[in-house]
């Protein structure tokens, strides 16, 4: 075999008042002929400044201070642009986490891989239209002749990244440089992609940089394995090597975070309950005019479900299935169209506004977004303490309590004085946590409230969680897209699909004997599954 | 923020001859002996060919450096007192407009629709002719034509944040709507205000010149609109008459858009033209 791309000592310096002074500190790598090698870290590791470094999308400030990276026997990082332009697209090419907005959002799919033609200005213009119908093709588009005149918006995001692959095949370049291309997308979905992938790799024998934060992902992938962090390479080697025995305490926390297949004990659970749902609807319509019919999604198709004090449910599903709509109109964030929600025995979905904003406190929420979910402008006493003192409880009860929630979730009392950019992403979860136990709800939903934070720190969040709900009997609706995370958490798990509950039971029963054929599916697209059973067994 | 503003050189620019600028609009009736009405010598005494007149005399022998500081007190009250009047008309109209969505949203911005459709200086005119040209009307006309963008960009910015997370939160906390307007959503939308308030009291300060400039001014307060108006007819034979009070709109102008585009820049950085992270 022969090495397609060999980094050395490469170093990136990052502006001054960085939180450190390289990005990426004398990193070395070879990627071999055919081979995939998988870049993990957290955020803020420097595995993406490798990779835009390579294609001379180093943003402005930021700059290669020493090392080089050899590809087809010439220095990339010090060719003239004109040069790497050249290169780019031709024999590198790269696809993106988001290709909603990597791809030209007015500009039709087809033409779109034709330009890349266009720009290194390869065949007549009828055989571009050939070559980009074919490649649609190859990336296993349904319905190549109307694809390539779609818009991108007119695709789901699967189809997206799979244009976007198609693009970056166009010229069938000797190096696929892939930077987290999987993480927007849904399991069912993420594990297509990466099939595909992989027959790419396998007809064309490319080799592919895939830069990934899941471990999952590289146990289904990968061939050789880098770990970064803090901008260096921690531990390398081939993938069997890095998963079975990692040698760096940081990969073994790594290793040890990821969410694993391993199933909690069950517990007994009480029978009141917290929240019932009995026949909840919400249609959404969209358009509707003098020529357009309406269109009706399903958000929520009659939907009836409990959740038992004390108890965690896990709701599960896709992109679009319902699960957030649902959590919302449990909150009545979203005001239902039919059906009931009962909350310690009254109907939150009937009462009137100012009602309601009366019992507000009985249900609360913790969010997907934590930069999102507080206000930069207010300190986080006020986000506290906000909601008590509106119900009425004294403003030095308030902040006392909001001292102690603060302690309760790891945080010290002394961060009720500060604002929330001065928090990481875990701290402000921890913080949009307490915010909600100090309304002392009789239920907490929480909207994927562990998607967006590393694992390491996903691991400690959801260890939060669980301890709070041993200690304090809370009731949680607990909503995510990844079984693995669920199962880490939950007492049951309820699977939702277009709206619809198409299964709930207990953890154990989920995922060792799934009833339904979605369940299954869902659970095989889990990436690392097998790996997983291994590591159990 | 500070920092960043500090850093700028153009802002700091600005700041130092706004300083400039307003000290001697306070200080006049220090600096000056006489009122700029007062006859003090001969008319059409050119600049510098007298100590105690360093900018000359206009056509009735009136001393054209007082004239010029007590100009700059009518041109920055009025551009100050206008943008706060637009404010206090537009931030409201928009922040509902944007908040509460539907007819609200329509009938607030029908209206403001309505005062975009006729140009801005010929209904400033039109309502400096109804009402008596005084300091007071020219300021309130000035701020009718003027608080239109003002709502339209607290609208826009209300409607964004209003989706973020933090305002769900709010709401579940059990506050009330207006509350969640007041103390969550407005706070946040108060740096691009700022940053157009800056930029309209310079216009403001345009549009009073002029409105004096076409003889709408106040007949007695002094400004630099006025100025350039009276001596447009001896452009040729005494050029200091309308020049001076030409720069010193300039300066004033200037100044308030550097300070503008700094307040733009240290305040939304990820904005900033410079392109440097």
């Amino acid at each position: 075999m022969s090495t397609t791309l060999s980094i050395e000592h490469l170093t990136i310096g990052l502006p001054e008042g960085a939180d450190r002074p390289y990005a990426v500190e004398d990193v070395s790598m070879a990627i071999e002929k055919g081979e995939i090698l998988c870049v993990v870290g957290e955020s803020g590791s420097g595995k993406s400044m490798t990779a835009n470094a390579l294609m001379g999308l180093l943003p402005p400030g930021v700059n290669v201070k020493a090392g080089r990276a050899v590809f087809e026997a010439r220095d990339v990082i010090r060719l003239p642009e004109a040069e790497k332009q050249a290169l780019r697209g031709a024999s590198m090419a790269m696809i993106f986490q988001e290709p909603m907005t990597a791809l030209n959002p007015l500009m039709r799919i087809g033409d779109q891989i034709v330009e890349v033609f266009a720009a290194h200005d390869r065949y007549t213009q009828s055989e571009r239209r050939e070559k980009a119908l074919a490649l649609i093709r190859e990336v296993q588009l349904p319905d190549p002749e109307k694809i390539i005149r779609a818009y991108p918006f007119q695709l789901s995001g699967g189809q997206r990244q799979r244009a976007m692959i198609a693009m970056a095949l166009a010229l069938e370049p000797k190096l696929l440089i892939a930077d987290e291309p999987t993480t927007a997308l849904d399991v069912t979905t993420q594990a297509q992609i990466l099939k595909l992938i992989l027959d790419l790799r396998e007809k064309r024998g490319m080799a592919v940089m895939f830069i990934t934060h899941d471990f999952g992902v590289v146990a289904e992938i990968a061939d050789q394995v880098i770990v970064m962090r803090m901008g260096k390479v921690v531990e390398r080697g081939s993938a069997a090597e890095v998963l079975e025995n990692p040698q760096h305490d940081y990969t073994k926390r790594l290793l040890e975070a990821i969410p694993t297949g391993r199933l909690p004990e069950a517990r007994q659970l009480s029978e009141t309950p917290a929240l019932e749902i009995k026949g909840l609807r919400k249609v959404y319509r969209t358009g509707g005019g003098l020529f357009k019919p309406v269109r009706e999604v399903r958000a929520v198709d009659d939907v009836s479900l409990t959740v038992a004090r004390g108890e965690v449910l896990g709701l599960v599903g896709e992109s679009g299935s319902g699960k957030s709509t649902l959590g919302r109109t449990a909150v009545r964030l979203v005001t239902p169209d039919g059906g009931q929600v009962m909350v310690g025995g009254t109907d939150l979905a009937a009462l009137s506004d100012e009602e309601l904003r009366k019992q507000r406190h009985k249900v609360q929420m913790v969010f997907q977004d934590p930069y999102a979910s507080l206000n930069p402008r207010q300190r986080i006493m006020g986000a506290i303490t906000d909601g008590p003192i509106t119900r009425g409880i004294p403003r030095k009860e308030a902040e006392a309590r909001a001292r102690e929630l603060l302690e309760i979730v790891g945080l010290g009392a002394d961060a009720a004085s500060r604002f929330p950019h001065e928090f990481s992403g875990g701290q402000r979860q921890r913080i949009g946590i307490a915010r909600a136990l100090a309304m002392d709800p009789e239920l907490i939903i929480a909207d994927e409230a562990v998607s967006a934070l590393d694992v390491s720190i996903q691991a400690q969040v959801l260890d939060l969680l669980r301890e709070l709900r041993e200690k304090l009997e809370l009731s949680i609706l607990f909503i995510t897209h990844d079984l693995r995370v669920a199962a880490q958490l939950c007492d049951r798990i309820a699977v939702m699909q277009k709206g619809k509950l198409v299964e709930i039971g207990t953890v154990h029963d989920i995922f060792l004997n799934p009833q339904q054929d979605y369940t299954r599916k869902l659970l095989a697209a889990v990436p690392g599954a097998d790996w997983d059973q291994q590591g159990a067994a | 923020m500070w920092k960043r503003f500090r850093s700028n050189i153009g802002a700091m620019v600005g700041v130092v001859l706004l300083a400039a600028v307003i000290l001697i609009a306070i200080f006049a009736p220090l600096i000056f002996a006489n009122t700029p009405w007062q006859m003090v010598q001969r008319p059409f005494l050119a600049p510098f060919s007298m100590d105690s007149l360093p900018l000359g005399t206009d056509t009735l022998g009136r001393d054209v450096a007082a004239q010029l500081a007590y100009g700059a007190r009518v041109s920055l009250l009025v551009g100050l007192v206008s943008t706060l009047v637009a404010l206090l008309i537009g931030v409201p109209l928009g922040a509902l407009a944007g908040f509460y969505g539907g007819y609200v949203d329509e009938g607030a911005m029908r209206f403001t629709e309505f005062f975009q459709t006729i140009p801005n200086f010929a209904l400033a005119i039109v309502l400096v002719a109804i009402f008596e040209p005084t300091l007071a009307s020219i300021t309130l006309a000035i701020a009718i034509v003027s608080w239109p963008p003002v709502a339209r960009l607290v609208r826009a910015e209300v409607m964004s944040v209003r989706k973020r997370e933090f305002v769900d939160a709010a709401t579940l906390a059990g506050l009330s709507k207006p509350r969640i307007l007041v103390r969550q959503v407005l706070p946040n939308t108060v740096s691009p205000i700022i940053v157009m308030a800056s930029l309209m009291v310079a216009t403001a300060i345009l549009l009073e010149s002029s409105l004096s400039f076409l003889g709408l001014g106040d007949p007695n307060a002094m400004s630099w609109g006025y100025m350039i108006g009276a001596a447009r007819t001896v452009i040729r034979s005494a050029w200091w008459l309308s020049f001076f009070p030409g720069i010193a709109i300039v300066i004033t102008v200037l100044a308030l858009n550097l300070i503008g585009e700094g307040l733009n820049d240290a305040l939304n950085p990820h904005l900033s033209r410079k392109g440097k992270a």
